[in-house]
């Protein structure tokens, strides 16, 4: 299954991240995942929270650039190598990664949240491949 | 309504002539008499009024400078006796001491005209409500566009700049065709629309008539399908009179110049000569019926070009072409002249850029350099950094084809750069005390 993620611009300059995550707190919102994809010249915050919907409108409000997106969910147990063997599977069918980023859950299991053109494809071809989805919701 | 003067905005060409030439040379007796600068730039190079015969001895003519203005602040150069000076205007004063103008009461009045038909070439007639939005005080913008409406018989609503959000009630609540503001404010005003949550289906407006800064062809796009109006140009200097020197008609093809009043030459900005119609040079006006502070081939700084290209519209008045910037605003990065327009147009062009930017010129290490400051915005955005970057190279490559120099953009956050309600500054040179 997919998971809603809500991106956000982060100008190069002191002290807007913080910012940022005040806006969140502000609005009682609750992190739970945070990622930075930076350059030179600016940096890409990836969040899920509790409440991605009203944390694109309430960061949009007090002036930031954000989008909400749809990261495809996969579960994998917490094992050396299953990383590994996913990401063949992907190269083998010729599926580009946009970005990837992971997270572990509290039941000790892996979730790998992977950015890709064709959502709908590369399920069915990790289905195919007998890899296993998130197929729960735990957001 | 088609004109307001009909027998003056389409006369034959070598009936206006005769009677600029006329003009011409009461003026220059005239200032002759009364200015001692003009007496004495006239001297130095034995010249005398009776020299000139028409329009042909133009050239004989010294040209003013804005300096002579300053130099003779506040009423060294006025022609007319303090008594029959009824207003004073004075420009903005960026550097050094303001510049002042006296009009007499004809002076308002050919002034008001001036702008009355102005007003007609975008459509208005004495029907129509006015929104006038720009600065009413020293500034010529507000009063000027005021006078001209009432001239005409439209419904003048006299709101001045600022305060935006009661701008937006009374254009709703008035239901005005017109709007007057700098094409800054006009893009300024269609955002605080949209984050009113109004649509243009609220207003009733049919036509924008913008100026007292330079902008684009690409910037009058922006404004048009976001106010859903006619947008028109403009153009006036307090020196002459204030807006009204020029407007376009429902061609939008150049500005129409009132020039039985206002006299137009076009001049290499180096050498000084005049150029011919349809080449780009600096703006001179002669004010030929001006009573206040006549100027003879005052100096604009303003880069134009002049057309006598017959108009669909039937007016006869020769055609100011876009302003190209001005020789003063003008940036020298590396040897290269750069204007403030050229980087708003790339703006614009490059996959809807909203035009909000700032440019910051320094000089580092003995080099110039000149950074672009570019608001991010909900429509640019992508969680993919490798679309922005994609983005941020267009522009940089874009901008480096179009002014010939490099500049390192910078992407910002949305609403980070100041926004103007007046003319927008949208450029800062650092190198002040490096040169």
């Amino acid at each position: 299954m997919t998971v809603n993620q809500v991106a956000v611009f982060l100008e190069n300059a002191k002290g807007r991240i913080s910012d940022l995550c005040q806006v969140l707190a502000d609005a009682d919102i609750n992190v739970f995942s945070m990622t930075i994809a930076d350059t030179s010249d600016f940096g890409i915050v990836r969040v899920i929270t509790s409440d991605n919907e009203k944390a694109e409108k309430v960061l949009k409000e007090a002036g930031f650039a954000a989008a909400t997106s749809q990261l495809l969910g996969i579960e994998i147990e917490d094992k050396a190598g299953r990383l590994a063997q996913i990401l063949a599977v992907l190269k083998q069918n010729d599926i580009d990664i946009e970005y990837l980023y992971s997270y572990i859950t509290k039941m000790g299991t892996a979730l790998i949240l992977v950015k890709v053109k064709d959502i709908a494809y590369t399920e069915k071809v990790l289905a195919d491949n007998g890899i296993k989805l998130l197929n729960h919701k735990i957001f | 309504m088609n004109y307001y003067d009909k027998q003056i905005e389409c006369m034959p060409r070598s009936e206006m002539e005769v009677l600029q030439g006329e003009r011409l040379v009461n003026l220059v007796k005239k200032v002759y008499d009364t200015v001692p600068l003009y007496r004495d730039k006239m001297n130095a190079i034995k010249l005398k009024p009776s020299d000139i015969k028409g329009l042909q001895d133009m050239h004989k003519l010294p040209f003013t400078e804005k300096q002579d203005l300053r130099n003779s602040y506040p009423y060294g150069m006025f022609a007319a006796p303090k008594k029959d000076i009824v207003r004073l205007h004075a420009s903005s004063a960026t550097t050094g001491k303001l510049t002042v103008v006296g009009y007499t009461k004809k002076d308002i009045d050919i002034w008001a005209e001036a702008v009355a038909r102005c007003l007609v070439m975008t459509g208005a007639n004495p029907e129509s409500t006015i929104h006038i939005a720009y600065g009413y005080g020293l500034f010529t913008g507000g009063l000027g566009m005021h006078y001209g409406a009432e001239k005409l018989g439209a419904t003048a609503v006299p709101v001045s700049s600022g305060n935006t959000q009661k701008q937006l009630q009374l254009l709703q609540d008035f239901q005005s065709e017109f709007l007057c503001c700098t094409p800054s404010y006009a893009v300024y005003l269609a955002e605080s629309i949209v984050k009113a949550g109004m649509t243009m289906a609220d207003f009733n407006l049919k036509a924008g008539i913008f100026g007292a800064e330079p902008w684009s062809e690409a910037m009058r796009n922006t404004i048009e399908s976001k106010l859903k109006i006619k947008a028109y140009d403009i153009y006036g200097l307090s020196e002459i009179c204030g807006p009204g020197v020029a407007c376009e008609c429902a061609e939008q093809s150049g500005m129409h110049i009132n020039e039985d009043h206002y006299f137009p030459e076009i001049v290499d900005s180096d050498t000084l000569e005049p150029l011919g119609y349809n080449k780009t040079g600096e703006l001179v006006f002669t004010t030929l019926t001006k009573e206040g502070i006549p100027l003879i081939r005052y100096r604009t700084f303003d880069l134009a070009s002049l057309s006598d290209e017959k108009c669909k519209c039937g007016r006869t008045l020769v055609k100011l072409n876009k302003i190209a910037g001005r020789t003063d605003d003008m940036l020298i990065i590396r040897g290269v002249n750069v204007f403030p327009s050229q980087i708003e147009s790339v703006l614009l062009n490059c996959v809807g850029v909203e035009p909000h930017y700032h440019i910051y010129v320094d000089r580092i290490d003995n080099l110039d350099t000149l950074e672009i400051h570019v608001e991010m915005s909900d429509k640019l955005f992508s969680d993919e950094a490798k679309e922005i970057d994609k983005l941020h190279k267009k522009l940089t490559n874009d901008m480096l084809s179009a002014i010939g120099v490099s500049a390192k953009i910078k992407l910002v956050s949305p609403h980070s750069l100041a926004r103007s309600e007046g003319k927008a500054k949208t450029t800062t040179d650092r190198r002040k005390g490096k040169l």
